[in-house]
């Protein structure tokens, strides 16, 4: 009977078990020959677009994005959504700057350590509603924007600060190389850093395992012994902390602080995760494909600039491009769960 | 030695006593059946002692230390294991990982590496002799094959006392005979068994001894051999139900049958399946499990549409491609995975009653009418006998065999011409068995044909007009009105 089968493998079937070889855990791959169309595209539209300031552009752009996305990857993994991360990421720039300028003093990197405090404060509150009082992760974490906005906005400021401590606005105009006529800065490294430091934790230590379990099945996680609101809080907080350390990150590479940005962008972030294929439903993701989204949605934006598109167009665009890669996602998701239909254990009928 | 005593286990959820004064003795190295029928109070008695849920009352003691109210970790650090019965396993992560979960929350492991998980998993897998595919995610592997993952699992530690929360339901009778052989080496190795079970026949091929709850009490505790089936299942329900052969009255042959089949097929799946079911004619359709008999019921009802043949739906030939298809035909399809496929937990039983057939109550403009919903709840309530005191309580609310009822109630509100039944009284006790199978026979009386897919051979011969047997994917034979009867059934199967 196995015989049978074996030879009656047609073409697409062999195609299938190469891809299911290769498609990665998240399909990532799938993610990465998308961005290798949309890369063709632009070699065929306009050839001269395509050189080194381009990708510098795009690592720019991205690196505040990927910042954010880190923690925000964590939250979706375990099954929840979150969109208080930009509010937590300007409170800890602008903050950190506003006590920097009343204080007089001045830093380079402990800036960025406190920022990334502040931010761990912050988490802390949507790790007491989410763990402690067990509300929905988005309706909590609406909650928590608002009121951090609110707070920023009443409390520490309003005012454009246009002029950065000098050690820190020094950072920002360091640069490691240049790629083409495009800087890049310094605080690329720490951010892909992070990235790795991430990616490790979550394959290799039992908090980023619990964190999938949690996501996969909270019931059954909580059965074999995880202790889920704990595994819960420290989400939060290391969500947090990274979000307030990409606060800081976009005050400096921006080279100015306003309250009123970051706030906004929230969606861009969280199409980059899902895109990397950290669906809704919790349970999968991973730091690689979160790169991915960030690249390609990074890309699509500065191919636009490139291609002479007026900025109207671009939010249109990077809409249609949320909606083709999640709906990838989706539906790779669901043809894997009819792909399982198969007669259970036939050798016992035969 | 006992490997497990609980004394006086007291839980009372929102002023309803879940479990009184419950008192459970296991021994090391005994497999000890613990009966009860749905809503009786077992799976709350092993979620305190699991330590999910925690006992209003009562102590525990585990392996002759005194451990009072545990919590999970507690619970598992003292060597007590849990087989779910929905097998809370991670759907996300492979097959390896699930396996050593356990272990590795109870080392209480910072870093953690895949090799070890698969070592780990390989391990366990080996020495129950099993076939498992380590590095496939669980939501890929099949229903029994999770089962299997949520045994490796439980064994993965070094485990003083197991609770098997219902693990044969979907098991085929080969893995059930390698579980028996896992048990009986537990056995001896001096492990506390504790076995829940509905299927009489495997608590007395399984256990020792047999302590049976009845409405959170302990009503009887005794030796195996102290009990016969027939004791068994009185002291479960408190009366004696009967599972003799009784058919509905059919209407003549003459009229035309509610479905006719013929060559049906899909590839590779079945192929060349013909039959016909008259109307207020019951038939069963039966088979191991994997020979298609689940694919036939659900091709019938568009779920998994044929390639080839015919299906013909009180005579009028149907063209089914999809559900709405196989509904608009006057198809009503009650699956097998009651919890994932047939009610919607969440939701309210009123609004699942009605959920598949809301145009017959709702007004002219399609504007849901709430007090018919009520009014048509309140009659499927009371003529399924479901319990509850609320219909706009969630189904969740309801014990397993309830479940089961509302999801037989919402199809039966269509008036179907057909009812195909996948299982439909699997994982309930003998008591909603015999509620439901009266019910099938009441819908059969008024005229609708019913299939009924089944491997419980006891039922299949208390309300079947007529079985028909599938093997690989084909029709392999068929007992008449005057044929059926548990011993042929039997006898055909283990063909």
């Amino acid at each position: 009977m196995s015989a049978e089968v074996a030879t009656s493998l047609g073409v697409t079937e062999k195609f299938g078990t190469l891809w299911h070889k290769y498609k990665g855990e998240n399909h990532e791959t799938a993610l990465l020959l998308l961005i290798l169309a949309l890369l063709g595209v632009i070699a065929i539209v306009e050839p001269s677009a395509l050189n080194m300031t381009f990708v510098g552009d795009i690592i720019r752009s991205g690196i505040v994005t990927l910042a954010m996305a880190l923690g925000l990857l964590l939250v979706i993994i375990s099954g929840g959504m979150d969109v208080s991360f930009p509010a937590i990421a300007i409170f800890s720039g602008y903050a950190t700057i506003t006590l920097m300028n009343s204080r007089g003093i001045d830093g380079a990197i402990w800036p960025f350590l406190v920022a990334a405090f502040i931010g761990l404060l912050l988490g802390s509150l949507n790790a007491l509603f989410v763990a402690r009082y067990r509300m929905e992760t988005l309706i909590a974490s609406l909650g928590t924007q608002v009121i951090i906005r609110g707070v920023l906005l009443a409390f520490i400021g309003s005012v454009y600060i246009s002029t950065l401590p000098s050690q820190l606005d020094a950072i920002g105009g360091t640069s490691i190389m240049r790629l083409g006529n495009s800087p890049v800065n310094v605080l690329v490294v720490p951010v892909i850093v992070l990235a790795f430091l991430l990616s490790w934790m979550l394959k290799h230590t039992m908090f980023g395992r619990s964190i999938y379990a949690v996501g996969g099945d909270r019931e059954s996680a909580r059965r074999v012994g995880i202790r889920v609101p704990s595994v819960q809080v420290r989400i939060y907080l290391l969500a947090g902390l990274l979000a307030g350390f990409a606060g800081m990150v976009h005050v400096v590479l921006s080279r100015h602080a306003s309250p009123f940005e970051l706030v906004g962008t929230e969606l861009n972030v969280i199409a980059a995760v899902v895109i990397g294929g950290a669906l809704d439903s919790g349970g999968r993701g991973s730091v690689k494909g979160t790169i991915y989204g960030v690249v390609l949605i990074s890309l699509v934006q500065n191919s636009l600039v490139r291609l002479g598109i007026s900025s109207y167009w671009h939010i249109l665009v990077v809409g249609l491009v949320v909606l083709v890669g999640v709906a990838i996602q989706a539906q790779a998701a669901s043809r894997e769960a009819k792909a399982t239909r198969i007669l259970e254990s036939t050798e016992v009928a035969s | 030695m006992y490997a497990l005593q609980a004394r006086g286990i007291t839980k009372t959820y929102g002023g309803v006593k879940a479990l009184t004064r419950v008192d459970l003795d296991v021994r090391a190295g005994e497999v000890l059946c613990l009966a009860g029928a749905n809503g009786s109070g077992k799976s709350t008695l092993i979620k305190i002692i699991s330590g999910v849920e925690t006992a209003d009352n009562g102590r525990i003691d585990i392996g002759g230390e005194v451990v009072g109210t545990p919590s999970v970790a507690d619970s598992i650090k003292h060597g007590v294991q849990v087989i779910y019965q929905d097998m809370s396993l991670f759907p996300n992560l492979t097959v390896a990982e699930n396996i050593a979960m356990s272990a590795r929350v109870k080392n209480r492991s910072r870093v953690v590496r895949k090799k070890d998980a698969r070592a780990l998993a390989e391990s366990v897998v080996q020495r129950l002799d099993l076939r498992l595919d380590l590095d496939e995610k669980v939501e890929n592997i099949s229903v029994a094959d999770r089962q299997l993952v949520a045994i490796c699992r439980a064994l993965a530690l070094e485990v003083k006392v197991l609770f098997m929360d219902e693990p044969t339901t979907a098991l085929t009778w080969r893995e059930i005979d390698s579980l028996k052989g896992v048990v009986d080496q537990l056995k001896l190795d001096g492990v506390g068994i504790v076995f829940v079970s509905h299927k009489t026949e495997e608590v007395f091929m399984m256990s020792d001894r047999i302590t049976v709850l009845r409405n959170g009490e302990v009503v009887k505790s005794g030796e195996s051999s102290s009990f016969t089936p027939q004791t068994l299942v009185e002291a479960l329900l408190g009366y004696l139900p009967s599972d003799d052969r009784q058919l509905s009255s059919r209407s003549t042959d003459a009229t035309v049958p509610s479905l006719e089949v013929s060559g049906i097929g899909r590839d590779g799946i079945f192929d060349d399946v013909s039959f016909h079911v008259g109307q207020g004619e019951i038939v069963g359709l039966t088979g191991l499990l994997g020979s298609g008999r689940s694919e036939i019921a659900e091709a019938i009802f568009g779920k998994l549409p044929i390639d080839t043949g015919e299906i013909r739906v009180a005579g009028e030939p149907h063209e089914i491609r999809s559900v709405v298809d196989g509904i608009d035909a006057g198809i009503a399809y009650v699956p097998e995975d009651r919890l994932t496929q047939g009610v919607i937990l969440e939701q309210s039983i009123e609004s699942n009653i009605v959920a598949a057939s809301l145009d017959k109550v709702s007004n002219f403009g399609g504007v849901v009418d709430r007090k018919a919903v009520s009014a048509a709840a309140r009659s499927v309530i009371r003529d399924f006998g479901i319990k509850t005191d609320d219909a706009t309580n969630p189904v969740k609310s309801l014990s397993g065999g309830n479940q089961q009822r509302v999801v037989l109630g919402k199809w039966m509100s269509t008036d179907p011409k057909v009812l195909i039944l996948n299982g439909p009284t699997v994982g309930v006790d003998a008591g909603s068995k015999a509620v439901i199978l009266d019910i099938l026979r009441a819908t059969a009386e008024q005229g609708a044909g019913i299939l009924m897919i089944s491997d419980d051979v006891p039922e299949l011969a208390s309300v079947c007009h007529r079985v028909l047997f599938v093997r690989r994917g084909r029709l392999d034979g068929e007992l008449d009105i005057n044929e059926v009867s548990q011993e042929r059934i039997r006898e055909r199967l283990a063909q």
